[in-house]
């Protein structure tokens, strides 16, 4: 099974999925420690997966999504956005009522 | 890799566009103003800036946290 496969069967089957370095324990960069901070503060349960476990899923989900950074995040199948993107959605309140939704 | 150039790339690789871009050398903070992005998600804005910084400003790309805004919302947002 293709890398673009696998990364749509685990994006698929997860309502809330997010592609970071490190864990939800040990982030292991700033950006993705930020983004498990979000999805915490939202009450989201939420899948994850450590890229750097896995070189071919590090590159392949920039492909899959066309965005050149991890973290990504993932809801109902659909590429959120990165850190920035999920800090200005939590901001305004957008990311609570899509993670309502999802759970 | 500081501001200047950061910003540089940004207005030359994206046409119509103003940057304010700071950083300390290892994370930058841009806000680009662009009328191309009206009608766009965050999703496509922020590819629009990544593309303009293009595959060489790999450093860069890792670096950068941004806002992006239309004129509109850049007006309302300094009123």
């Amino acid at each position: 099974m293709s890398v673009q496969n696998q990364i749509d069967e685990q994006v698929k089957s997860n309502k809330i999925m997010l592609y970071m370095k490190g864990t939800p324990q040990f982030p292991q960069c700033g950006f993705s420690g930020q983004a498990v901070q979000i999805l915490k503060a939202c009450g989201a349960e939420f899948g994850s997966f450590d890229v750097l476990s896995d070189p071919d899923v590090r590159q392949g989900i920039k492909e899959y999504s066309n965005w050149p950074t991890i973290p990504q995040l993932y809801i109902d199948g659909k590429f959120v956005g990165g850190a920035d993107i999920m800090t200005e959605l939590y901001q305004n309140g957008e990311l609570q009522k899509m993670v309502s939704a999802a759970n | 890799m500081d501001p200047e150039n950061i910003k540089r790339m940004i207005e030359q690789g994206l046409e119509g566009s103003q940057a304010s871009v700071v950083g300390d050398g290892r994370h930058f903070e841009a806000v680009i103003v662009c009328d191309a992005f009206a009608g766009k998600s965050m999703v496509e804005q922020h590819q629009m800036v990544y593309r303009a910084l293009g595959n060489n400003m790999d450093e860069a790309i890792h670096a950068l946290s941004m806002r992006t805004l239309t004129p509109e919302q850049y007006e309302q947002q300094q009123s």
